[in-house]
């Protein structure tokens, strides 16, 4: 393939999210002379963020200190925090940990935020082109450095086979490549695992982020109200809870987080969020309303005993690729500017990437995973105990002697064989919408050509008849927010089928996965989800 | 033949509309816009007749406030030669858009007007049928097909009867339905170029149009929610539904 279109950029950053388009406008500010290009997979950028989100504004005013005069389109100040905790009739008030004090901060939206952002980059120089899939790394000649990206080709069919209007996929080369895919990068994943960077520490631990925006009556809503529960609907062995925040426009926020280190296998978190919406305290502000978007994402939950090395020769990892999320704060936003920020700062000196791990782990946002490090792993042993041992940390501030390991998310499950932890969730008294998943992927309005490859790769189809069926009941067809995943019988034949189109680009299943024969790559360009202020 | 295609920015085919609460129109923020598919058709439909040498060079026009440069530049990423951006930053009706485009094609002489047949935004379906009608020359609407041949195209229209074949002479204006083509993918490199091509920037006062008031949207609103169902268990009990909801006879 020779006639390869290849463009060549002095740096090139892969995803427009808060960690990219940190890295982008700094780099610009620092040293107007490089050209730097920033691609996203989305259709437009933003399209296919979603987080809580409650921001600590401090990196902006850092990266762009007349920011608050222009500010992105959604900023709403964070007025009261709320704790607490559901049981399913009930909600009693906690204390607010202190970790989850929000004074100072804002409530967004990060996909409008970034947006917006891409917008200050663009004035600053930047070239950002949304719409173009990142498919895999490219390498040099002897293999041992990152020299860029190939874009996914466009119109091939589902067999493979070129199309009309077959459009083959660019190169980009850049001197460093910066990889800021967010959670479970699929470029990201591939390049982990070539060069070993996860090879000194503890395994990754996810969690799956649901969000719907909603349009309530009016009156309902306090603006910059946050409120966190935890407890129903979830068991006290699995972790999670909700977050719910008030916008202004009578607007509401709200979503639920679980833990991918769940043990039940017929566990279905997309259930467990519509039912937490059914509490008696939560519908009566949701009742009448209507959904504005609603998606889901994968989000990093190892903390720093997860991270892996952030560097690799011609490239670096920032944001939440790497996985800097802090989540007793349950906040990644001033963490991915941060470390874009300084990445930008790394490069502005030499290109290179040799350095930047060291900068990173040097500095006060590393400082403030180590203080936090060993909150979450201790709800490894179930909620209650995980409260406790928060409590300790807290007091302790991180100094305690001790750092807790992190497990991977895959080897959790418990085999069907075993009695049940969760509860089951009865979903006919539920009025509120989204009456089911494939009724959700609707509002995340997410569009895949159908005659494409199928982006979701599963290595070994057998095993999900023969070993997944017997030991866990195929719980991908619970596991996936989008319901992308279902086992159909045709002719007497039970058989997997991959419904793609559906996606929305979380990641779960290429984490939750059992047997890790779910391979999640780049469809087309543009194809995904298009949130609307999530 | 110098070609001009029309564009509006719309909000984007896979987005689910929403209703201002106040009902003075439908939500655009932070909601993904693009280029109204049928123009997408009429840009690819003027490059195809570029590519087969029958015209030198390919105008786009966009008519709307500064964000409508985003399509005019994915057209001129597609491969159209230059744009011209009218600014206007309330909404304009049909006839005013029409004039626009009239005045534009009028000071660029061009021999062909390609409009999409209708926006999927507001689904007026007039543009081309005005332009047409105040240029006073011949239109085809709903093309499925062009052919062209000294100084005259021909049409194959989508009608609700079947198909019917138009001849009419240049200049003329068509509007372009679905089967026509498939509009190509917009390549990266060419996404680079097309930031260095033109696009001038006209207000309607520089084409010399005033933007009439003739139609006044009195309010926008939702289509009824369906009701719920009910389920029953017996037939009996379904045709006392029925009948309680004045359906059957007694």
């Amino acid at each position: 393939m020779s006639d390869r279109d290849v463009i060549e950029f002095d740096v090139l950053i892969v995803g427009a999210g808060p960690a990219g388009l940190a890295t982008a406008i700094r780099l610009k500010q620092l040293r107007e002379d490089l050209n730097v290009c920033v691609i996203d997979k989305a259709s437009t950028v933003g399209a296919q963020i979603l987080s809580g989100a409650v921001m600590e504004p401090e990196p902006l005013d850092e990266l762009l200190p007349g920011w608050r005069d222009n500010p992105p389109p959604i900023l709403q100040p964070v007025l009261k925090d709320e704790f607490s905790f559901l049981t399913e009739k009930s909600r009693y008030w906690m204390p607010n940990p202190p970790q989850m004090n929000n004074h100072g901060n804002f409530i967004i939206s990060l996909g409008a935020t970034c947006a917006w952002l891409a917008e200050q980059a663009e004035e600053a120089g930047v070239e950002i082109y949304p719409g173009f899939a990142a498919s895999e790394p490219l390498f040099n000649e002897a293999g041992d450095q990152v020299i860029g990206v190939r874009i996914g080709d466009m119109g091939i069919d589902k067999q493979g086979n070129p199309k009309d209007g077959f459009m083959q996929g660019v190169d980009i080369t850049a001197q460093m490549t910066v990889l800021a895919e967010g959670c479970r990068g699929s470029v990201s994943k591939a390049l982990i695992a070539k060069f070993g960077l996860d090879a000194d520490c503890d395994p990754q631990t996810y969690g799956i982020g649901m969000k719907e925006l909603w349009q309530v009556p009016k009156g309902r809503v306090k603006p910059g109200t946050v409120q966190h529960t935890l407890g129903w609907p979830l068991d006290t062995s699995t972790y999670g809870g909700s977050f719910l925040y008030q916008l202004d426009e009578d607007r509401v926020a709200l979503g639920f987080v679980i833990g991918l280190d769940y043990q039940d296998p017929e566990f279905e978190p997309f259930e467990a969020f519509q039912q937490f919406k059914n509490h008696p305290s939560i519908k009566a502000l949701l009742e009448g309303g209507t959904i504005i978007s609603s998606g889901a994402r994968a989000i990093v939950e190892g903390g720093i005993q997860s991270l892996p090395k952030l560097e690799m020769p011609g490239a670096l990892l920032v944001g939440d690729a790497g996985g800097k999320l802090n989540v007793p704060k349950i906040k990644g936003t001033h963490m991915a500017l941060r470390s874009g920020m300084m990445a930008a700062e790394h490069l502005a000196k030499e290109l290179t990437h040799s350095g930047y791990d060291q900068l990173w782990r040097g500095s006060s946002s590393a400082a403030e995973l180590h203080k936090v490090r060993n909150i979450r792993p201790g709800f490894q042993k179930g909620m209650w105990f995980g409260l406790v041992n928060a409590a300790i940390e807290t007091v302790t501030m991180g100094k305690l002697p001790r750092t807790l390991s992190n497990h991977p998310d895959h080897e959790q499950l418990r085999k069907v064989s075993e009695p049940r932890l969760s509860p089951q969730y009865d979903s006919s008294k539920r009025s509120l919408e989204p009456r089911d998943r494939l009724a959700s992927v609707y509002f995340a309005a997410t569009e895949h050509d159908e005659d494409q490859p199928v982006h979701l790769q599963v290595t070994d189809t057998n095993i999900c008849v023969t070993r997944c069926k017997e030991e866990y009941n195929n719980p991908c067809t619970r596991f996936c927010p989008a319901n992308v995943y279902e086992m159909v019988e045709t002719d007497g034949e039970t058989q997997l089928q991959i419904n793609s189109a559906n996606c929305v680009h979380c990641k779960t299943c290429d984490i939750k996965d059992p047997y890790q024969i779910i391979n999640w790559t780049t469809p087309e360009g543009s194809a995904g989800p298009n949130y609307v202020n999530l | 033949m110098k070609i001009l295609v029309g564009i509006k920015r719309v909000v984007d085919y896979n987005v689910r509309i929403r209703v201002k609460p106040d009902g003075s129109g439908v939500v655009t923020d932070g909601v993904k816009m693009s280029m109204n598919p049928f123009d997408e058709i009429a840009v690819e439909e003027a490059l195809q007749i570029k590519e087969r040498g029958e015209c030198d060079e390919i105008i786009v026009i966009s008519i709307g406030a500064k964000q409508s440069q985003e399509q005019l530049r994915t057209a001129l990423a597609m491969g159209a030669d230059r744009g011209v951006h009218v600014l206007v930053d309330e909404q304009i009706e049909p006839l005013t858009a029409s004039k626009a485009i009239l005045s534009v094609a009028q000071s660029e002489g061009v021999d062909l007007i390609l409009l999409g047949k209708q926006a999927i935004d507001d689904d007026n379906n007039q543009t081309a049928q005005m332009v047409a009608a105040l240029w006073d020359r011949p239109q085809a609407t709903f093309a499925s097909e062009l052919a062209f041949t000294d100084g005259k195209v021909t049409a194959v229209r989508e009608v609700d009867a079947g198909l019917e074949v138009l001849e009419v002479d240049l200049p003329a204006v068509i509007s372009v339905d679905l089967r026509l083509n498939e509009p190509r993918y917009v390549k990266l490199p060419d996404m680079m170029k097309a930031k260095k091509k033109t696009i001038d920037v006209k207000s309607l006062e520089d084409l010399g149009v005033t933007s009439g008031a003739g139609v006044t949207s009195l309010g926008v609103r939702a289509p009824e929610g369906r009701q719920a169902g009910i389920k029953v268990e017996t037939v009996e009990e379904l045709v006392k539904e029925l009948q309680a909801r004045g359906l059957v006879n007694d």
